[in-house]
C-alpha cells in the first residue's frame, strides 16, 4: 500500500477533521439549547404541551439523516417562495444547510433522552421540594434539571458518537469534512484503502477522545449515585 | 461412618475430599457415607464449606481431591487446567449427575418452562423418556407434591413454596438414588418453610437416600439419622442427631447451636 | 402528485427492505459469533471480538461503505488481473451494501446477544447441568429460548437504526428507495415532494416495526407478565 500520497495530503486531513468538529459542535450546541425547553414540554402531562414535540421527535427519528439532509438542501430550493426569500443565501449553502440538518437531528434525539431523565426524577426529591415551598418552576430549575442533566450524561456521551458519525453526510453535499477529504484524495490517487483507512483511523481517535471526555464527566458527576467505596 | 445404619453396602461413599479456592482452602479432607434410606444432614455456619461440598457431590463444583464412588462404581476423575479434578468421561459424569438429583436453594425452576415442562425435562433429554410416560410421571409426581393444580401454570405465578415442591417433583422425576438438598428451605418465607420440610419428611419416610444441607435443626433432630456438623471446612463432629444436637460434645458445636457461631 | 412515480417509489421501497432483511441476517450471525467469542474463556478470541466491536463502533457507516465498495473494487479488480481477465470487474452496490451494513450491526449485535445470554439467571443453567444435562442440551433447551426475551429490545432498536442506515447505499448507486427518489426528483424538479415521500415510507417501516416488536415483546414475555390469581 502507498501512504505517500497520505502523507503529502496530511494537512487536508487535518483540514477536514477541524471542519468535521467544527459541524459537530455547531450541531450539538443549537440542537441542545432547543432541545432542553422542548424535553421540560414533552414532558408535561397536557396532550397540548407533549403532544406537537412528540410529533416532531418521531418524524425526526424515525427517518434517515440522509433524507432529512436531502429535504433541506435540495427539497427546500424547489419553492419559488424560498428562493426569493431573504433567507436563500443560508438556505442555498451547503454548510448552513448540513448543519441546520445536523442540528434537528440531534436536537429530537436529545429531546427525547433529556424527557426521559426528567421523567425518571425520584419522585421522593420533587415532593420534597414542594412540601418546602418552592414553586413549580423552582422545582424545575433547581431540582430537576440538574438531577436530569447528570442522568443523561451515558445517554447523551452515546448520541454525541452517533452524530459525530453522521457528519461524515456532509461530504455528499460538497463539503470537505473527513469524509470528504478522503473521498477527494480516493478520486485523485485511486487509493480507497489508504485513503480511507486514514479517515477511519482519524474518526477512530476522535471517538475515543470522546468517550474518555464522557466517562470522566460520569465519574464528576454521577459520582453520587456510584456505589460506595 | 454411621454406625446407626445397616441397609446394606454404601450407596453413596465419598472420600477425603479437598477443595481450595485459590489459596483458601474450603474443605480439608472430609469423608463421608450414604447407605440406601439414609437421611443425612449436614450443619455448620456460613462459610463452613457445606454448600461447597454437597456441590462436590455432582462435580457443579470441581474438588482439588477425593473420591467419589456411586453404588461401586466410582466416578472417573483426571486433573484439569487449574488443578482441581475433573470428570474424564462427559457422558459418565451426565449419567452420574442424572442419578444424583438436587434441589436449589433459589429453586433454579426454568422460568420459560410450565410446572409440568420442568417436571419432564430432565427425564426426556437426559432418560430418554418417551414424552407421553414423562407427562405421566411428571403429573403424578406433581400431585404427589401437593401442586398437581398448578402443572400448566409458569414459575413466576408460583408461591415460593409451590415453586420448591415442583424443584422437588423435578428431581423425584428422574428417579434418583440420593437426592441431593442444598438449603432448600433457607430461601422461603417462613410460613412457607412448612409445606416443604413436610414433603421432605414425607420422602423420608418412604425410605429415599437423602443429603440436605439446612439450617432447620427440627428437620434434621426428627427426620435425620445422621448429622455431620461441619466447621471452617471439617467435619468437626458427627453422629445420631438426637445425641449431637442435644447433647454436642465439641465447643463449637455448642456454641453453634445457641446461636453464637454466625 | 407523484407524477406517476409512486410505483417507482415502491420498487424502491422493496429493494431497500431487501437490503435491510439481508443486513440483519448477516449481523445476527456475526453478532451471535461475536458473543460467543466474548463470553468465551479464551482471551484471543475474546479480544478479537473487542476489537471488532471498537473498530466498528468508532467509525462512521458512510467511510465503512466507501471502503468496503472502492477498495473491494481494487481488491477484485487485481485479483481478476492476477487471473488473466482484462476487463473491468463491477462490484454489485446491493452486496457491498449487505456486507457493510451487516459488518456493522455484527458489532452492535455482539453487545445484544452477549448481554441477553448473560441476563438467563446462571441458576438456571446450573439445574440443567445438575439433572445431567450437556452444555449444548443447557444451551438449546434452557438458554437459547430465554435469550430471545431479553434480546428482544435491544434487538428493535438495532434494527430501527439498521432500516435508516440502509438510506446511505444509495450512494453507491443502489437503486433503493432514495435512489429512486432522486431520479424522481431529477425529472420532476420537485425534490422536496419526494424526498417527503420517502421519509413518509422510512416511517412507515419504522412505525410497523415498532408496532411488531411491541407485539412479539408481550407474546415472549407472557410467561412473566400475567398477575397470580
Amino acid at each position: 500500500m502507498n501512504f505517500d500520497a497520505i502523507a503529502q495530503n496530511l494537512p487536508l486531513y487535518a483540514a477536514g477533521a477541524l471542519t468535521t468538529l467544527k459541524l459537530l459542535v455547531i450541531a450539538l450546541a443549537a440542537g441542545l439549547v432547543a432541545a432542553v425547553p422542548l424535553a421540560v414540554l414533552r414532558s408535561r402531562p397536557q396532550r397540548l404541551a407533549h403532544g406537537p414535540v412528540w410529533l416532531f421527535t418521531y418524524a425526526v427519528r424515525g427517518t434517515p439523516l440522509l433524507v432529512q439532509l436531502f429535504l433541506i438542501y435540495y427539497g427546500l430550493a424547489q419553492f419559488a417562495v424560498v428562493r426569493e426569500s431573504v433567507f436563500w443565501p443560508w438556505l442555498s449553502s451547503p454548510w448552513f444547510c448540513a448543519c441546520l440538518a445536523f442540528a434537528i437531528n440531534t436536537c429530537a434525539y436529545t429531546t427525547e433522552i433529556v424527557a426521559g431523565a426528567i421523567r425518571n426524577t425520584p419522585h421522593g426529591e420533587i415532593e420534597a421540594a414542594r412540601a418546602l415551598g418552592l414553586s413549580a418552576a423552582q422545582v424545575m430549575r433547581r431540582i430537576v434539571l440538574p438531577s436530569a442533566a447528570r442522568r443523561a450524561i451515558p445517554s447523551y456521551g452515546n448520541e454525541v458518537i452517533l452524530m459525530l458519525h453522521g457528519t461524515s453526510l456532509a461530504s455528499v453535499v460538497t463539503l470537505l469534512d473527513l469524509t470528504g477529504v478522503a473521498r477527494d484524495v480516493n478520486s485523485r490517487f485511486y487509493i480507497p484503502f489508504e485513503a480511507f483507512i486514514t479517515a477511519g483511523a482519524l474518526y477512530l481517535a476522535i471517538t475515543l477522545a470522546l468517550v474518555g471526555l464522557f466517562h470522566a464527566a460520569e465519574r464528576r458527576w454521577l459520582a453520587h449515585l456510584a456505589p460506595r467505596r | 461412618m454411621n454406625p446407626d445404619n445397616d441397609a446394606g453396602p454404601p450407596t453413596l461413599q465419598v472420600t477425603d475430599l479437598h477443595k481450595r479456592y485459590g489459596a483458601h482452602e474450603v474443605l480439608k479432607g472430609i469423608s463421608l457415607t450414604a447407605r440406601r434410606g439414609d437421611v443425612i444432614t449436614i450443619v455448620g455456619s456460613s462459610g463452613s464449606g457445606k454448600s461447597t461440598l454437597l456441590r462436590c457431590l455432582n462435580l457443579l463444583e470441581q474438588p482439588h481431591q477425593g473420591t467419589l464412588v456411586l453404588d461401586g462404581e466410582a466416578l472417573q476423575l483426571v486433573p484439569d487446567r487449574d488443578g482441581s479434578l475433573r470428570a474424564r468421561d462427559a457422558h459418565q459424569l451426565q449419567l452420574w449427575r442424572a442419578r444424583l438429583a438436587m434441589v436449589f436453594q433459589q429453586f433454579n425452576l426454568w422460568q420459560h418452562m410450565t410446572a409440568l415442562e420442568n417436571v419432564i425435562e430432565a427425564p426426556i433429554q437426559v432418560l430418554g423418556l418417551s414424552r407421553r410416560d414423562a407427562i405421566e410421571r411428571g403429573r403424578a409426581l406433581l400431585e404427589r407434591v401437593g401442586v398437581g393444580s398448578r402443572a400448566a401454570m409458569y414459575p413466576a405465578h408460583l408461591s415460593g413454596g409451590e415453586q420448591q415442591r415442583v424443584a422437588i417433583a423435578r428431581a423425584l422425576a428422574v428417579e434418583p438414588q440420593v437426592m441431593l438438598f442444598d438449603e432448600p428451605t433457607s430461601a422461603l418465607d417462613p410460613e412457607l418453610v412448612g409445606e416443604v420440610l413436610k414433603v421432605m419428611r414425607d420422602l423420608a419416610a418412604e425410605g429415599r437416600t437423602m443429603i440436605v444441607v439446612t439450617h432447620e435443626m427440627g428437620f434434621a433432630r426428627e427426620v435425620s439419622n445422621h448429622t455431620l456438623f461441619l466447621h471452617q471446612g471439617r467435619i468437626e463432629e458427627e453422629g445420631d442427631p438426637r445425641e449431637v444436637l442435644v447433647r454436642p460434645r465439641s465447643v463449637r458445636l455448642q456454641q453453634f447451636l445457641s446461636g453464637g457461631l454466625k | 402528485m407523484l407524477h406517476g412515480y409512486g410505483a417507482s417509489l415502491l420498487e424502491g421501497l422493496a429493494v431497500t427492505l431487501g437490503v435491510a432483511l439481508a443486513s440483519l441476517a448477516v449481523a445476527c450471525a456475526l453478532g451471535l459469533a461475536g458473543a460467543a467469542a466474548k463470553l468465551s474463556r479464551r482471551p484471543l478470541l475474546a479480544g478479537a471480538a473487542g476489537v471488532y466491536t471498537t473498530l466498528i463502533r468508532g467509525v462512521p457507516d458512510l467511510v465503512l461503505m466507501l471502503l468496503v465498495f472502492y477498495g473491494g473494487q481494487v481488491f477484485v479488480n487485481h485479483l481478476a488481473q492476477g487471473f488473466g481477465s482484462d476487463g473491468y470487474v463491477d462490484i454489485d452496490p446491493f452486496i457491498a451494501g449487505v456486507l457493510t451494513i451487516g459488518f456493522i450491526f455484527g458489532a452492535y449485535l455482539t453487545e445484544t446477544f452477549r448481554g441477553a445470554f448473560l441476563a438467563v439467571s446462571a441458576g438456571q443453567r446450573e439445574a440443567g447441568l445438575a439433572f445431567g444435562m450437556s452444555r449444548w442440551q443447557v444451551l438449546r433447551r434452557i438458554t437459547a429460548p430465554q435469550m430471545l426475551r431479553h434480546a428482544l429490545p435491544s434487538l428493535s432498536n438495532n434494527w430501527l437504526v439498521l432500516v435508516k442506515s440502509t438510506a446511505i447505499v444509495s450512494l453507491i448507486g443502489l437503486n433503493d428507495m432514495m435512489q429512486k427518489a432522486q431520479q424522481a426528483a431529477g425529472t420532476t424538479r420537485e425534490p422536496f415532494v419526494f424526498y417527503a415521500a420517502a421519509a413518509l415510507l422510512y416511517l412507515l417501516i419504522t412505525s410497523v416495526s415498532e408496532l411488531g416488536f411491541g407485539w412479539l415483546d408481550r407474546r415472549s414475555a407472557r410467561h412473566l407478565v400475567r398477575p397470580r390469581s
